[in-house]
């Protein structure tokens, strides 16, 4: 059977620069003197320590535990010594800091005990569960949790395993198809079974030709139902939703997942990750990074998670003219801001850049209104709007025109002949929207203290009212009922005796009055037992109620 | 610090513009040759007026000159109010149209990419209202030599009548205003005709032809608005001459004579003042055709490109409102 292909908007075919690093197969980076192993692997989960400094650990073990649905374990990457908890930067576009656990290697990189995991011997659950202890992540993007991915095991026809690697310099995938195809295959066999889907598609840019040839030879030994689909090479066509689109001709919608639309996307080191999990019993703590750009050597590494960027660097040899390195690739990667950042799940290229490899864009010029970035943008986005109306601040207008479908590709910031930064407005402009929002949060919540506060100290004047009431009340009946005692007090005392009538008429004066606008705000009828009552009355805001 | 995207493609306003320019030479060339050797005089007298005007409004607006300046863009405005005013005007009326275009039409509207109205088409239309038997003095194709040319546009010594003639849509709108006259008999009674369009014009419209095929291909136009002004225009004016032959000009005729190819790849298409949307651009052009056609033929100007094209320059902000593309993802495909 061969896929019928389909065709996404845009694209832009920058100069791959493949060629550096691709013929150089995976070798073995050695460890670093420490391992810096961040506990929050991604942006939404961070796990709980599970050791202390001093204490020794192996290779695979479980040093934090996931905490929450979306949480993944995380594992010591080599065996060694734990000699302290630091926060460390982590590689992510937020630039935040995290805890890390920090190991000193001893040198032996001694495995846990490892055990094949036999997925068809227990419930789905527990095989995912299992997945998520051995930390498997998505390792294409944003690191999501595999085991959530993996859905309910109903509903998803296609799965779609993506080995385009469309951005220029990275050949980690690339290089792990050709040396490890069989175990890609594998372990989209065991996504494919736990996922319940009916085909698997694996989609390869048509310029990694010995890529194709390697996996489609590994495929032709399987019976599974696997077809292995060159897809023409223009970027972005390993973007999740353009890769969907090319291979089966669904669009997903911005803020839709995959598996409504009945596939689920993997990258192929998150396949070959699943396989080592399942038939060797290994957690995920490695991953192959390629290093390349103004570099003497460039090379593709096994790399022990937590290696730190620049100890890495150092196998390349970086040129004396490097000015910055970038992590991820120079379409949608970011600049490092410190190269102590360690190597994480989703780290698959440290790139070097010079002013010479990447010119600073020249000075930016009023848009002329061309329609190249619309033309080139894979969301069938106008940019140039979305341009004009970040910059005259309209967010209200940018969002109308599907802001919040920019993938922030870069592709109509690639071919804008003014050089506008396209991309960068679209990132304020998001970050603007997102910023109101939570203002927009922070004052209804405020909103909502102050109306509480309104009424609660209505509510304690109706306290004190129904309080005042039932003393006067008390007052009155002991006036009455003891009127000989009191005249014999009067008698004893006439001054005191005529204060204290005075004070009980004043104070039934001012109970009446108070417990009266009190009911009539309520419009509930006056009289004092009812504001009592009220009392018990279920409020909203009594949940929250500490103030 | 610099974001990702980390690599451009070499890509310039610069570039875009030059592209332009160079698209511009077969037609130039066919000008010089066919028509008059002296628009070369006046191309150079538009392009320093519209440097001159560039740098000292950006001086004005304190704004840097060099990239201005650099990016040719009032270049490309200069030659193109050439080459769609008469090419025996006197150098003052060329000095002044370019002024127009330059200062009031882009500068005053911001600058660059900001003017709402084609350049050259307001400074086409202002002239023509304000000189309008000077803007409509046309040489013959051929007839005067180059000294005379030049006299007439750095003297001024006019014989007008002696030594102008009509172009091919003038003559045909008057000799169609004679009674009894028929599309046929006022073909064959002048000399402004040519084998399909006006004499010597025909090879300009070639030209222009040439030049927006080349653009095409270096993707600096689209093919929207080219196919959707030459078939609006060839359909319209090929359902008035079908209903009635002897008092319509054949579709062929409409395309080759006055600006039609001019406009079709370089007036129309003009980025900054047309719509944007595919659809819209598709709109846009096809609104210039049936105006320009309407004007052409029933209109008291004998071209009603400029007017046509400013009407549509009106209605932009509408017309790419109501003909966004749909978005990735919003447009409910499940195969
Ligand atoms: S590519 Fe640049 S100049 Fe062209 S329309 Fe887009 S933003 Fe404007
Ligand atoms: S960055 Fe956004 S707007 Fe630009 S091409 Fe990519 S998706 Fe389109």
């Amino acid at each position: 059977m061969i896929a019928r292909l389909f065709n996404f908007h845009g694209g832009i075919k920058p100069d791959s620069h493949k060629n550096e690093s691709s013929s150089l197969p995976i070798a073995n980076a050695p460890l670093p003197p420490r391992l810096t192993i961040p506990l929050r692997q991604s942006v939404r989960s961070a796990a709980r320590c599970l050791v202390a400094p001093g204490q020794r650990v192996l290779k695979g073990e479980r040093i934090g535990a996931g905490e929450g649905p979306l949480g993944t374990d995380v594992h010591a990457s080599t065996s060694g010594t734990v000699v302290g908890l630091a926060p460390c930067a982590m590689a992510h576009a937020s630039g935040l800091d995290t805890l890390a656990v920090v190991i000193e290697p001893d040198g032996k990189d001694e495995w846990i005990e490892r055990r094949a995991f036999d997925h068809r011997a227990v419930p789905r659950d527990a095989a995912l569960r299992y997945l998520s202890t051995c930390g498997i992540v998505g390792m294409g993007g944003a690191g999501f949790p595999t085991h959530i991915k993996l859905g309910n095991g109903r509903g998803i026809e296609t799965l779609i395993i993506n080995g385009a690697e469309c951005e220029p310099w990275i050949t980690c995938d690339d290089r792990l198809m050709r040396e490890g195809a069989a175990q890609v295959l594998s372990g989209a066999a065991i996504l494919h079974e736990l996922i319940g889907a009916r085909r698997t598609l694996v989609g390869i840019e048509d310029n990694k030709r010995e890529a194709i040839a390697a996996m489609r030879e590994a495929a032709a030994h399987l019976t599974a139902p696997v077809e292995i689909v060159a897809i023409p090479t223009r970027y972005p066509a390993g973007g999740e939703k353009q890769l969907i689109r090319v291979l089966t001709g669904i669009e997903i919608a911005h803020g839709k997942l995959g598996t409504e639309f009945g596939v689920q996307c993997f990258n192929v080191g998150t396949a070959h990750a699943v396989h080592r999990a399942i038939h060797y019993g290994e957690p995920l703590v490695s991953r192959v990074v390629t290093l390349t750009g103004n570099v003497s050597h460039p090379g593709n590494y096994e790399v022990a998670l937590g290696t730190p960027v620049e100890t890495l660097l150092a196998l390349a040899g970086p040129k004396p003219d490097t000015d910055r390195y970038l992590m991820g690739g120079p379409m949608m990667g970011i600049t490092i801001a410190d190269l102590s950042v360690p190597i994480g799940k989703t780290s698959n290229c440290i790139i070097a850049a010079s002013p010479a490899l990447f010119p600073p864009p020249p000075p930016e010029l009023p848009c002329i209104r061309c329609g190249a970035c619309a033309r080139a943008c894979p969301a069938d986005l106008q940019p140039f709007e979305l341009y004009w109306f970040s910059r005259a601040k309209n967010v209200g207008k940018a969002q109308e025109y599907h802001l919040f479908d920019c993938i922030e590709c870069g592709s109509c910031a690639f071919v804008c002949p003014s050089h506008i930064p396209l991309v960068d407005y679209f990132r304020f402009s998001k970050s603007e929207i997102w910023a109101r929002e939570r203002e927009l949060k922070a004052s209804d919540q405020a909103r909502e203290r102050f109306e509480f506060r309104n009424y609660r100290q209505e509510r304690e004047k109706e306290e004190k009212a129904a309080k005042l009431a039932a003393k006067a009340a008390e007052t009155r009946a002991k006036l009455s009922g003891s009127a000989a005692a009191t005249d014999t007090a009067a008698a004893d005392d006439p001054k005191k005796a005529l204060i204290a009538a005075a004070l009980a008429r004043a104070k039934q004066q001012a109970a009446t009055a108070e417990s009266g606008t009190a009911a009539a705000s309520h419009a509930n009828g006056p009289g004092a037992p009812d504001s009592t009552n009220r009392r018990e009355q279920p409020h909203p805001h009594d949940s929250d109620a500490t103030s | 610090m610099i974001h990702s995207p980390y690599i451009r493609k070499p890509a310039s306003v610069q570039s875009v513009m030059l592209t332009v320019l160079l698209a511009l030479l077969p037609g130039i060339t066919a000008y010089v040759m066919q028509v008059a050797a002296v628009v070369v005089v006046n191309l150079l007298i538009a392009t320093v007026t519209a440097l001159a005007a560039e740098a000292l409004i950006l001086a004005l607006r304190r704004r840097q000159i060099a990239p201005a300046l650099s990016d040719l863009s009032a270049v490309v405005t200069a030659w193109l109010v050439v080459l769609c005013f008469p090419p025996i005007l006197p150098w003052w009326v060329t000095v002044l149209g370019v002024l127009i275009a330059i200062v009031a039409v882009k500068h005053l509207y911001g600058g660059l990419g900001q003017n709402p109205f084609n350049p050259a088409m307001v400074a086409y239309c202002a002239m023509i209202v304000a000189f309008p038997s000077l803007m409509s003095q046309w040489p013959p194709a051929g007839q005067l030599d180059f000294q005379t040319q030049l006299d007439l546009v750095l003297g001024g010594a006019r014989q007008l009548d002696a030594i102008t003639g009509a172009t091919a849509l003038d003559a045909m709108r008057t000799g169609l205003r004679t009674s009894g006259a028929s599309v046929e008999s006022v073909l064959q009674q002048d000399g402004a005709f040519g084998a399909v369009g006006g004499r010597g014009w025909e090879w300009l419209a070639l030209g222009y032809v040439a030049g927006g095929l080349f653009m095409l291909a270096r993707r600096i136009i689209t093919w929207h608005m080219p196919v959707a002004f030459i078939a609006t225009l060839a359909v319209v004016s090929g359902i008035f001459w079908l209903a009635e032959p002897a008092r319509f000009a054949p579709p062929l005729f409409h395309l080759a004579s006055g600006g039609a190819m001019l406009a079709a790849f370089f007036i129309v298409t003009d980025p900054v003042s047309g719509a944007t949307t595919p659809r819209g651009k598709l709109i846009f052009a096809a609104g210039i055709a049936v105006i320009a056609y309407l004007i052409r033929v029933f209109g008291a100007f004998p071209e009603g490109i400029a007017f046509a094209v400013l009407l549509m320059n009106l209605c932009v902000p509408l017309i790419d409102m109501k003909t966004q593309p749909a978005v990735f993802g919003h447009r409910g495909s499940r195969p």
